[in-house]
This record gives structure tokens, C-alpha cells and sequence, in this order.
């Protein structure tokens, strides 16, 4: 990864979340035009307005996705927007959905398909392992399928029990899918872009609970730049972003762990203690190259995640920053994820998502003094 | 409760029943299409005819019209001459494919065949049925359709000689790669159809499955798309009696597989899967009434499956010689070559001919598979994703580096003992 793509790019929207909501809230107040307050809802259905304008074969379906507008309102007025045909509800089925998408992307359309919530994708869990995943491979690249999946994901909404699965670690585990997951509007906006541009099927998890949180982004100069590819080899598809610069240790989360990484950093500069931020965006493909380099520099790693950390996402990283980091390393590397237990209910969630407290705890952990 | 032609599809976005159309059943679009085509019921549309559709009887006599099984909105041509001639080559050959594959499979040459043995009149009137530009979606027992659809035979076999990969083209010839994971290739023929739909194409595909794999959820989901989207699907059943070595009885009491259709608004058909002149009869049909705009078709075929689920089952722990006996005299091509010959369409030297053709793509078959074609270990990284990501650049690395010190030390041994 180049220096350039790691230091923050406001034109490629990668401000840090807490410089931008602060600027967000300003410029709400302002009034300015450029760069508005955007929910990482918005930069979605954005996203998805913009891609079906530039290419009539991508399709939105799934289930609720037409009239209501999705359950979350991702999909909101890509119906009456670009009709029946292009956006529609389908019977209530998650296999059918992927295994129908699978069949259109061989037949030139390239759909973008929802999964209502993490836990209702698991009925299309064959299809996405055994076709969606191999169909590139068994046919020697002959067909492509160009799709993507956007799956609602994680807890922090609380969502009753099948509602906040953290899923990520079973599509990563899989050879033959990308997958990417946002934390940023801007993120959201370009990712969701170079999803449906990918001739490679995308799981493009959505952190839920970050739907609603606002960055400063102009929606429209995003567009100019992804579509005169101004930017050309600046895709986000396999690089992590640093989210904020530090020298004592690095965090190294995705998606809904991000905000909270953002605020343990904060509030260890309070503390005199510098934390790296590094947001790793596309979990496959993995960005060795500036994870490596944080944790080499600061020589300190807390890997942060929702999902269980058992043979998960966060152990994979654990795994990879060892092999390469080993001898820059002053401690061993902490984790901080959630238990090996069911995702729990409302009433039990705030002691399972990593939180703030228990991130700066890992922190402390770190053997700091020889 | 009656059944009015006043409501459309879903697809066709007509207004809901309003509460002084209550009483009536909401009626689909294939079901509209029926009663204005053929004036039956809908119901009678929807259901297979009482008789299974039988035009040649085992012996090898044409039946006569009023005992085929036809019925009102049910009727069957009988297909052309040259169809018929065609059909029994392709017959011909599918069973020497079959015998010539087995053959391979004991002499190490094929890792596995699922022999479609006794099935072969399914497999020819299936890709026969199909225009170009068409599309067939095949599961691992139908390499003679795929075969007969125009794909090389040696590569139609790629995966059974336990290659990494599919063989053929998918999208050159409009052919999905044979698919072992039941009834999930039944959801991409709906997909493909859809998309052709949206375009304005006619295109028509034909989704193939055995008997057990309507047990599974995807074959359910891919018929309720196929007929809410209202899209040219035929469904094809090979009922061979067995999934591996449970009977039909343990997967389904419907009256019929060919009875589902109903339950998802689209019309079912039962058709004797070893009468090549009915199945082409019945599927002819199906091609045309949803290239038409019938909305998607369910045709069950009544065969056997002649041999073991593959060389690795052992048949006799679950079945009857006396049984087997029982459909070695239902042979589909006995009868197609008695009735030819009583026709008059084949002589003695037009099956010479057809023998011929046929020894040669067994002679193909026993060359292509008994060459040994040559591995590249780095196809491993490939083709996994449009572009390899670095972390398979670094695999593919290791790899190389691994058989290249292979290569040094087997070269260094060599030298020493010069």
C-alpha cells in the first residue's frame, strides 16, 4: 500500500469518523454546500442510485426491497426510481435470491441482492459456498459472477435474538468470495461502487448499527471521481485505511468496531498514549502490507472485533501480524471481541460488544514497561 | 370458490382483488394463458393429464391416439420424421457413451461415471427439445444430454476423470457445468431466464433434476420464482426410481411429482421417460408454450436407472434383480428401433451408420481419456478470482519454490549416481 492512500484524502473520503462528524455537525449548522452530513444509509442508496444509472444491467432485489425500501431503507426509491424491473421484492427465500442472482450474473445482468439480517442469509449459505464462490474456478474463468450480497450485519441495534449475527468470519473463510465492510459514509459509498463494478461476487457487510451515523461527505464530487476515475489505482479493494495516526500500538478493527477503536484512542491521548487506528475495509483481500507497517512502527497490536473471537476474523489477523511483525513486537498481541456465546439479547449486549473500557484494558496489558 | 381469469401475475402488476372479488382465487398468468389456449379449466391446465403420456408402447407399437394418455389441453403431436431419426442416433450413441464410460471407470481411466444407462431417451429428447440460444442446466448424470447438446464428449467428462475443473464452455455452449450439489443449478436456470426475460429475449432453459432432489428446499424456491416471475423454464424430472438407494416412496407421497406443478400455479405433465417419441412429444410442447409466454413447465419422467448410482454403490442391497428385469424390457431403444424399422425409416445399413458414428465418439472417448494430460499446479491460484489477491500471489509463490528444490534434488540425485 502507498503512503499517499494511508494519510487521509478527504477528496477519496478517508477522514477519520471523528473528524468528520465533528465537521459534519458544523457544516449542518453552516448550511454550506460540498460536503453535507451523510448517513452511511444515504451513501448506500447512493451508491446503488449511481451504479444503476451508469449500468442498466445492475439490479437491485431481495426481500422488501421494492415498496417499503428495505427494512432498513437502504433500498429506498430504487423502485419508483428505476421500475419493476430493475428493483423488485422477491417470494421470501435467501437461496432463491442468491441462487436466481447466480443465473442472472451468468446471463449479463450484474444484481446487487440484500439479505434482510446476517442470520436470514444462512438458508443461502450453499449457494454462496458451492456456486457463488467456485463458479469463476470450475469453469476456468470462464464465467464470472459479478455480484454482490449486502448483508445487514453485527449487533448494537438492539435487535432480537437472529437479528445481529456477526457472519463476516464464514463468507471470509470461504475461497472465492471478497468481502468488504465499510465504517465510513465515504467507505460505504466507494466500496459499494467498486462492489458492483467487481467482476468478482462481493459479501458487502453492512455494520448495521453504523447506518445511522453521520460523516461530512459530498456524495457528488464521490461520484466524479469513481466515474472519471480520477483516482485510478486508488481502489479501496484491498487496502486498509489508517483511521488515525499514532506511535504507541496499534488497534486494528473493521466495520462496527471502528467507532468504538476511534473513541479508546481518543480517550487514551487524553491518558499521554498515541493509538494507531487501522481500519481494515476489505477483509479478503487482506491488507498485510499496512497492517504490517502500523504494528511494525508502534510495535503494539489490539485486534478488535464483534464476532466470537474463536476461529475468527481477528484470530486470522492475530495469525498474520505475528508471521510478519514477530520481531518488532513488544508484547504479545491482544484481542478483544466478543464471547463464544450466541450472540445475546438487548438486555445482555452491552456486556458483549467490545467497548471502550475493555479495548484501553487490552491497552494496558500491552507490557509497557521492560 | 371459482376461479376467474380476471386476476394476472404478480409481473403484470395489476390492481388487487377489491372486496366484491373476494370469493375468487387469485389465478396466474400461466393459468389465464391456458383457459384462453386451450378453454379447460385452469386446475385441468395445472394438473397432469389422468395417464402418464405414452405414444410408443414397450414392444415398440405406436399406441393408438385415444389410449396415449391425452387429454383436452393435453395433446401431443407426434414429432417429424427427421426429429425421430435424429433422436434414435443420439440414443445409440448415449448408451455406447454409457457402456464406454464404465468401461473406462474399471480400467482406471475415469475416477467415476454416474451412468445415465436406461435414461438415455430422457437425455437425447432433452437437448433435441432446445433451440440454439437456449439454455440447459444439467446435473452430473446427464453428460449424454450435454453431450448431445454439442459439447465435446472428452469434455464433457472432465470432472469424472477428476479434473479441477468443468470441461467446456458454459456460456459458449449455453450449458451449465454438470452440477453435484442437488437442485441449486435449478435457481441459475431460473436467474438466466430472468435475465433473457428482462432483455426481451425468447430464450428458453431447460433445468434438469432426479426424483430425491425435489425433496430439497432449492428445487421448491426455484419453481415458486420460476412461476411468480412468470418465466420460460422447463423443469425436467428424471424420475429413475432411486436416489442412490431410497426409493421414491421415502421422498415424496404426492399422487405424482408431476402433481407439484400445481401448488406453484404452472401446469405438470408425466411423461414415459423411456419413449423417446413421448418425451419429445411432451417437451417439444414445453418449449413452445413458454417460448409463447406460458410461464415455466414441469415434466416428469418415468425411467429407471439401469445401473448403480455410480461404480462406487453397490445396487443389490437395495433392489431386485426381478425389478431390473422388469425395466430391461422397457429398453428405450429397442422399442425406438422396432418402431423405426416397422415405419420403414431404418434400414440395415442406416443403423450401420449410426453404429459407426457411434463407435467413433467411444473411440474419442477411450483416446481422450486415456491420454494423461499434464497438470499445472499453478491453475491452483488461477482462476480463483478474476485477478489473483496478493495473499494467492504469495501461495502461488511457495508453490513454485517448493517444486522448483523438488526439481534441484531430484536433478542433484540424478547427477550423484551417474
Amino acid at each position: 500500500m502507498s503512503p499517499s492512500i494511508t494519510t487521509s484524502s478527504e477528496a477519496n473520503g478517508n477522514v477519520s469518523s471523528a473528524t468528520a462528524r465533528a465537521a459534519a455537525s458544523a457544516a449542518a449548522t453552516a448550511g454550506a454546500a460540498g460536503p453535507q452530513p451523510v448517513t452511511m444509509a444515504k451513501a448506500l442508496n447512493t451508491a446503488m442510485v449511481h451504479a444503476m444509472q451508469s449500468d442498466k444491467s445492475v439490479l437491485v432485489f431481495g426481500e422488501d426491497v421494492g415498496k417499503l425500501g428495505g427494512v432498513f431503507r437502504i433500498t429506498d426509491g430504487l423502485m419508483a426510481t428505476f421500475g419493476e424491473q430493475r428493483c423488485f421484492d422477491t417470494p421470501l427465500a435467501e437461496s432463491g435470491i442468491v441462487g436466481m442472482a447466480v443465473g442472472m450474473a451468468i446471463n449479463g445482468m450484474r444484481p446487487v441482492v440484500e439479505m434482510q439480517f446476517d442470520a436470514f442469509a444462512y438458508p443461502a449459505f450453499e449457494q454462496i459456498v458451492s456456486h457463488v464462490a467456485k463458479m469463476h474456478n470450475r469453469t476456468k474463468g470462464k464465467v464470472k459472477l459479478p455480484m454482490v450480497i449486502r448483508v445487514p450485519y453485527a449487533g448494537g441495534i438492539g435487535g432480537v435474538e437472529h437479528h445481529c449475527d456477526s457472519s463476516e468470519s464464514y463468507y471470509a473463510h470461504t475461497a472465492g468470495l471478497k468481502v468488504y465492510t465499510p465504517a465510513t459514509a465515504a467507505d460505504a459509498y466507494r466500496m459499494l461502487r467498486e462492489a458492483i463494478d467487481s467482476d468478482d461476487p462481493v459479501m458487502f457487510m453492512e455494520p448495521k448499527k453504523l447506518y445511522w451515523s453521520k460523516d461530512l461527505v459530498d456524495l457528488e464530487r464521490l461520484r466524479e471521481d469513481y466515474e472519471a476515475k480520477a483516482d485510478r489505482g486508488t481502489s479501496m479493494e484491498g487496502r486498509a485505511a489508517v483511521a488515525r495516526s499514532g506511535t504507541d500500538a496499534t488497534l486494528i478493527a473493521y466495520g462496527p468496531s471502528v467507532p468504538a477503536a476511534l473513541a479508546a484512542a481518543a480517550a487514551a491521548a487524553e491518558e499521554g498514549r498515541s493509538l494507531e487506528v487501522v481500519d481494515i475495509r476489505t477483509i479478503v483481500p487482506f491488507d498485510d502490507e499496512t497492517v504490517a507497517a502500523s504494528v511494525r512502527k508502534t510495535g503494539r497490536a489490539v485486534v478488535i472485533a464483534e464476532a466470537h473471537g474463536f476461529a475468527s476474523v481477528s484470530s486470522e489477523i492475530v495469525a498474520r501480524v505475528q508471521e510478519r511483525c514477530f520481531h518488532y513486537l513488544a508484547a504479545p498481541i491482544r484481542r478483544v471481541t466478543g464471547f463464544d456465546v450466541p450472540y445475546p439479547a438487548p438486555k445482555l449486549e452491552h456486556y458483549y460488544l467490545p467497548g471502550v473500557d475493555r479495548i484501553l484494558d487490552a491497552v494496558d496489558d500491552l507490557q509497557w514497561e521492560d | 370458490m371459482t376461479i376467474s381469469a380476471d386476476h394476472t401475475a404478480p409481473g403484470t402488476a395489476q390492481a388487487q382483488p377489491g372486496p366484491e372479488q373476494a370469493e375468487d382465487i387469485y389465478l396466474p398468468g400461466a393459468a389465464a394463458e391456458a383457459v384462453r389456449k386451450f378453454g379447460i379449466t385452469a386446475e385441468d391446465y395445472m394438473l397432469p393429464a389422468r395417464h402418464q403420456i405414452q405414444m410408443v408402447d414397450q414392444d415398440g407399437n405406436l399406441k393408438h391416439h385415444s389410449e396415449q394418455g391425452t387429454e383436452p389441453g393435453h395433446e401431443y403431436p407426434l414429432p417429424g420424421d427427421h426429429e425421430l431419426l435424429t433422436a434414435y442416433a443420439q440414443l445409440v450413441i448415449g448408451r455406447r457413451v454409457n457402456d464406454q464410460n464404465s468401461a473406462l471407470v474399471r480400467q482406471g481411466r475415469m475416477a467415476v461415471y454416474p451412468s445415465s444407462q436406461g435414461q438415455e431417451a430422457c437425455q437425447v429428447a432433452a437437448a433435441l427439445c432446445l433451440a440454439e440460444g437456449d439454455w440447459m442446466f444439467p446435473t452430473y448424470r446427464d453428460a449424454v444430454a450435454v453431450m448431445a447438446r454439442g459439447v465435446d464428449p472428452v469434455q464433457a467428462m472432465t470432472i469424472f476423470r477428476g479434473d479441477w475443473h468443468g470441461g467446456y464452455d458454459p456460456l459458449e455452449h449455453k450449458v451449465g457445468i454438470q452440477c453435484t450439489p442437488l437442485t441449486t443449478q435449478l435457481l441459475h436456470a431460473v436467474g438466466v431466464a430472468h435475465a433473457a426475460k428482462l432483455r426481451g429475449e425468447d430464450t428458453v432453459v431447460l433445468a434438469m433434476c432426479g426424483d430425491g432432489a425435489t425433496s430439497e428446499g432449492d428445487f421448491h424456491e426455484a419453481l415458486n420464482f420460476a412461476a411468480v416471475f412468470h418465466l420460460p423454464v422447463i423443469f425436467f424430472v428424471q424420475n429413475n426410481q432411486y436416489a442412490i438407494s431410497v426409493p421414491l416412496a421415502h421422498q415424496s407421497v404426492a399422487p405424482s411429482l408431476a402433481h407439484k406443478a400445481v401448488g406453484y400455479g404452472m401446469a405438470g405433465e408425466r411423461v414415459d421417460g423411456n419413449d423417446v417419441v413421448a418425451l419429445l412429444a411432451v417437451l417439444d410442447r414445453a418449449v413452445k408454450l413458454a417460448r409463447e409466454g406460458s410461464g415455466p413447465l414441469l415434466v416428469e419422467a418415468h425411467t429407471y436407472r439401469m445401473q448403480a448410482h455410480t461404480n462406487a454403490d453397490d445396487a443389490t442391497r437395495y433392489r431386485q434383480d426381478s425389478e431390473v428385469a422388469l425395466w430391461t424390457a422397457r429398453d428405450p431403444l429397442s422399442r425406438m428401433r422396432t418402431y423405426l424399422a416397422g415405419r420403414g425409416l431404418l434400414d440395415d445399413d442406416g443403423e450401420a451408420r449410426i453404429a459407426e458414428k457411434a463407435e467413433s465418439v467411444a473411440t474419442q472417448l477411450r483416446n481422450g481419456l486415456g491420454e494423461d494430460v499434464p497438470v499445472d499446479p499453478q491453475d491452483l491460484f488461477r482462476y480463483v478470482f478474476s485477478s489473483p489477491t496478493p495473499q494467492l500471489k504469495e501461495q502461488a509463490a511457495l508453490l513454485a519454490d517448493e517444486l522448483a528444490r523438488d526439481a534441484a534434488g531430484a536433478a542433484s540425485t540424478a547427477e550423484a549416481s551417474e
